[in-house]
């Protein structure tokens, strides 16, 4: 969901008449080659700690996070890591506890919205016709209208706007992105020999769809999941920040909103809005990691293919379209460039 | 009018920038004479098209040239290492000294510029005195030289049929009239009439130009009619080079042999076709011997350790080969295969 | 069917989209607060004003939904939204009337900017591959993992709070007189830096991004190794072939982000306390404020449709396929 960062976006498109990029090939483990993905890797070990958190959060946390006290609005120290509130509040506290709420929130969303674009992409991309037609549309008019307010106005005339509603409503209102992608690859998937084939043979159409067309989706189906998720838990804590959920509920969004009501700027106490936004980019940078990582595995043009600037300096090359690298061995690198430093 | 005019030696080319890469070209010699039309086949992998696309400094990463020459003497007489040329020098041969044609005729032409412009911009690079009516009245020249009519120029790639491009590409490659022609797959994607016209359009262009090409195709009956000389590769090497009557009639490889016997003739007798069995290896894991020898119907223990040098065959003729069999010291217990000896 | 006509269709499909679910939202979702609202305004409010925010709302048990939908399109045309409780008995249509310049100038430039300057910067990371540049990628990736919004209280924190470099909210010097004077301009301009500056910060990254993929995938196109292969000058290959059409797919990611984008900046005026459409929209949702909230929704839902289709306009203009048949 990320403005526009996913290749696979504009892969999918044209990937009617190209081998296909999400599509597995044989003899290749995709898998294997997704863990040895430096980016992907990163990725997952931060989000693995934020999973710990998120679990044992009440349990690890220092203070309980409602519990006032009198140290008011005080700075780091040995007692309060990550300082304290105007009301005497431990914000690590607050934190650890607010993992919770985000993860819950971003994968509730992610799967509704993951759901949802499974369904509509795919049968969009695999009736045809009529039915893709109005699908297509319908999604189209989804990625259109802009989000945000829409979550903004749905949560606000709802009596209680909880984590779980408002990932709910995240999840109905996200899930266009996926199915345009979606609709594409199975567009293209359609046409391929193997699902002629199984059509051929009369195969039943859920079947198809089920052992031919999804798997060869899987990574596009995560991408699309993980980028759901980024923009759920930005809608989320924007969602909080702004004071639409319950200021009761601790998220990540919640602590800045108290920080912003109380003048956390004005008075100077960064150590109350600082970690949180640290937090999210972080969080955020491990799925957008994740998803590099799936990126490279669809589309092979954005692979390094052993392009790292260390070794590339130490053998003396210097990748350039269009300019072959010359290196004799044994002798120093053609150096041929002039103007293009 | 017969000196050489492209001499690639001992050309050596990787994929990978990493430690393990992939020798994708080992130890290339070839030799490209003026005017003549020398053919380039094999399998698809087996490293015809990264030939092209190394002696010119094409290949995009992670393609690397680890090894070897290309020599390119130019109109003046003067010999040069494309490998060696800085990349202004590099900028000025290509296209005066060296065009190509790509393989894909629909990918070649840039979809947002009409065609006028992509004909005129490669001028324009190389000789920046040239004024617009001037390059505008080339462009059209060009258009008409391949049978199109000059009112296209305004036209873009998508309006064109894909025989149209292809000949459009042609015009293109001829715009500086070049001495040497590359040609990669020029008709694949086209029909089997436009195939022909365009080759013969080519043919026609050549006899009238004077340049040289290298048409490099995995059709070996198509070489067999238009080419003097015919290059065969597998996995990287060169196997066989001979005049195209000699590698026809008289193919001294297995492969060669066994390429010839995948495609129906052209004229005479039908006879049955063979193929070859097997698939080409995979160039990360080559054994030490023959490249070819896990395929080959006649390989022997030899063939197994030792890589054969590409020389000319033990009958002294004007051709070289790159096997065994034909070898100084074939072992005399050995049968020695009927087709390989017409 | 042209391109054009196509992308007609769709956009006045999506208006009317948007518009309908404007007027489902509020029938929809449970509880009832207009009513209580309206009960608290009794006798302030004008019969034909309370008519209105019936209509808008779907308080009238006795219409049928259809004559509900009518009457809802007549005060739609008629530019009737109803009227703001919290500025009372301003109508709705004027509050967003008076908010939209401000976001356009905000929001529109900014993002604009943010588009061009990413654009420029991934076309040199994209072509530069495997060099320095590359080491640019993880600051852009932190960058478009940032909330906007929380960008925006650094930038407060740093340049309004501690280097008093710029004003921490508002649009204009509230000691000022609104008009066209330079003295008006330059003061909108300085308020206006801090905010412009944050959201270009903030979205940028994504088109940096998004472009330099693009330019590794198009630098591998056939088209361009042929511009290679005729010699032209490096700037010329950049330029002229592997931007020109790595830029087509960024405009229809524009578009298709552009509602992305639009929500997260209008946020940033919520930090700015800036007196566009996104600080309007957020008054609403403190005060509860639900005339005010759908009709923010409605203008802020069609502006992003205008500038849709001006992106569209714009893609159509650099791509010649989609001009003519053929």
């Amino acid at each position: 969901m990320a403005t526009g960062t996913t290749s696979i976006e504009v892969a999918a498109p044209t990937g009617v008449d190209d081998p296909g990029p999400g599509v597995a090939r044989p003899g290749r483990r995709p898998r294997l080659m997704f863990l040895r993905n430096p980016k992907a890797l990163v990725g997952i070990a931060i989000l693995a700690v934020f999973a710990v958190l998120a679990v044992l959060g009440p349990w690890i946390a220092p203070y309980d996070p409602n519990q006032v006290s009198r140290d008011l609005l005080q700075a780091p120290s040995g007692a309060h890591w990550l300082g304290t509130d105007h009301t005497g509040r431990d914000i690590l506290s607050q934190l650890i506890v607010g993992t919770r709420g985000v993860l819950v929130v971003g994968l509730v969303a992610g799967v509704a919205a993951t759901a949802l674009g499974v369904v509509v992409g795919v049968t969009a991309g695999f009736v045809g016709g009529a039915g893709d037609e109005t699908l297509s549309a319908v999604s189209n008019v989804f990625l259109v209208i802009p989000q945000l307010p829409l979550i903004i106005i749905i949560a606000a005339q709802l009596p209680s706007a909880g984590g779980i509603t408002v990932a709910l409503v995240i999840g109905v209102t996200g899930w266009a992105w996926g199915a345009r992608v979606l609709r594409a690859q199975t567009l293209s998937l359609r046409r391929r020999d193997f699902v002629e084939a199984a059509r051929a043979t009369g195969e039943r159409t859920w079947r198809i769809v089920l052992a031919e067309v999804l798997p060869n989706l899987t990574a596009i189906i995560a991408a699309g999941f993980v980028g759901t998720v980024i923009f759920a838990v930005l809608s989320q804590v924007t969602l909080a920040f702004i004071g639409i959920t319950p200021v009761s509920e601790w998220n990540w969004g919640t602590i800045l909103f108290w920080a912003q009501n109380n003048l956390a700027l004005q008075r100077g106490a960064w150590w109350w809005f600082v970690p949180a936004g640290l937090c999210i980019a972080l969080l955020g940078m491990a799925l957008t990691l994740i998803n590099f990582g799936i990126d490279e595995l669809v589309n092979p043009r954005l692979r390094s293919t052993g392009m790292h600037a260390r070794t590339l300096r130490r053998r003396g090359i210097r990748p350039r379209v269009g300019f072959t690298p010359v290196v004799r061995a044994g002798r120093p690198a053609v150096e041929t460039s002039e103007e293009e430093r | 009018m017969t000196g050489p005019v492209l001499e690639i030696r001992d050309l050596r080319v990787d994929y990978g920038f990493g430690d393990d890469p992939t020798h994708v070209l080992r130890g290339v010699d070839l030799t490209l004479h003026r005017g003549e039309v020398l053919g380039l086949a094999g399998e698809s992998g087996c490293g015809k098209s990264t030939l092209a696309y190394a002696a010119t400094r094409l290949l995009p990463p992670p393609g690397l040239i680890t090894g070897g020459e290309v020599w390119l003497t130019d109109r003046e007489g003067n010999r040069n290492d494309i490998l060696g040329l800085t990349d202004a020098q590099l900028r000025a041969a290509r296209w005066r000294d060296v065009a190509i044609v790509f393989q894909g005729a629909m990918s070649s032409l840039n979809p947002v510029f009409r065609i006028g412009r992509q004909l005129t911009d490669g001028i324009r690079a190389h000789r920046p005195g040239l004024s617009a009516r001037d390059l505008e009245a080339r462009a059209a020249e060009l258009l008409e030289m391949v049978g199109i009519s000059a009112d296209r120029l305004r036209a873009y790639p998508h309006q064109l049929s894909g025989g149209m491009r292809q000949r459009v590409m042609i015009a293109m490659a001829l715009a500086l009239e070049p001495q040497v022609l590359l040609m990669d797959e020029p008709t694949t994607a086209l029909d089997v009439v436009m195939q022909r016209q365009i080759l013969e359009q080519i043919m026609e262009l050549r006899d009238r130009l004077g340049f040289s090409v290298v048409l490099i195709t995995h059709d070996v009956s198509l070489l067999v009619e238009v080419a003097d000389r015919i290059a065969i590769m597998y996995a990287g090497e060169i196997v066989e080079e001979a005049t195209a009557a000699d590698v026809y009639r008289r193919p001294r490889h297995p492969y060669a042999h066994g390429l010839l016997g995948s495609f129906p003739p052209l004229h005479g007798p039908r006879r049955e076709l063979a193929g070859i069995p097997g698939s080409p290896p995979d160039l990360q894991r080559l054994a030490a011997g023959c490249p070819f020898a896990p395929r080959c119907p006649h390989a022997m223990d030899v063939c197994q350790q030792v890589r054969p040098v590409l020389g000319p065959p033990r009958t002294g003729e004007a051709r070289r080969v790159a096997c065994h069999l034909h070898g100084a010291d074939l072992p005399g217990d050995v049968a020695f295969p009927a087709e390989l000896a017409r | 069917m042209s391109f054009f006509l196509r992308r007609a269709v769709f956009y006045v499909f999506t208006a009317w989209a948007a518009i309908t679910l404007n007027f489902v939202i509020p029938r929809l979702l449970p509880g009832d607060p207009v009513t209580a609202l309206i009960g608290r305004m009794q006798g302030r409010i004008d019969s034909g004003a309370e008519q209105s925010l019936r209509v808008l709302f779907g308080l009238d048990q006795d219409m049928s939904l259809w004559q509900q939908y009518v009457e809802y399109w007549r005060l739609l045309l008629h530019g009737d939204l109803g009227l703001s409780f919290t500025h009372f008995p301003t109508p709705v249509s004027d509050i967003v009337a008076q908010a939209l310049p401000w976001t356009v100038g905000l929001v529109g430039i900014s993002t604009v900017v943010a588009f061009l300057l990413g654009t420029a910067v991934g076309t040199g990371i994209g072509w530069r591959r495997g060099t320095w540049a590359d080491s640019l990628l993880p600051i852009t990736t932190f960058f478009s993992a940032v909330p906007y919004f929380w960008l925006g209280l650094i930038a407060i924190a740093v340049f309004a709070v501690n280097l008093g470099w710029f004003p921490s909210s508002g649009s204009y010097d509230r000691g000022m007189v609104p008009t066209l004077s330079w003295e008006f301009v330059g003061s909108v301009v300085y308020y206006g830096t801090l905010p412009a500056l944050t959201v270009v910060i903030s979205s940028v990254s994504g088109w940096v991004l998004g472009m330099r993929n693009m330019m590794v995938t198009v630098s591998s196109e056939d088209y361009v190794t042929v511009a290679h292969a005729k010699g032209l000058s490096s700037r010329a290959v950049v330029v002229g072939y592997a931007a020109r059409n790595a830029i087509l797919p960024q405009v229809s990611s524009f578009t298709l982000a552009l509602g992305f984008v639009v929500g997260g900046t209008l946020v940033m005026e919520m930090v700015f306390s800036y007196q566009g459409i996104g600080y309007t929209l957020f008054e609403a949702v403190t005060t509860h404020d639900y005339p005010l909230m759908q009709g923010c929704f409605l203008v802020i839902t069609l502006s992003v449709l205008v500038a849709n289709l001006v992106a569209d306009f714009a893609y159509a203009a650099l791509d010649p396929r989609t001009r003519q048949e053929g």
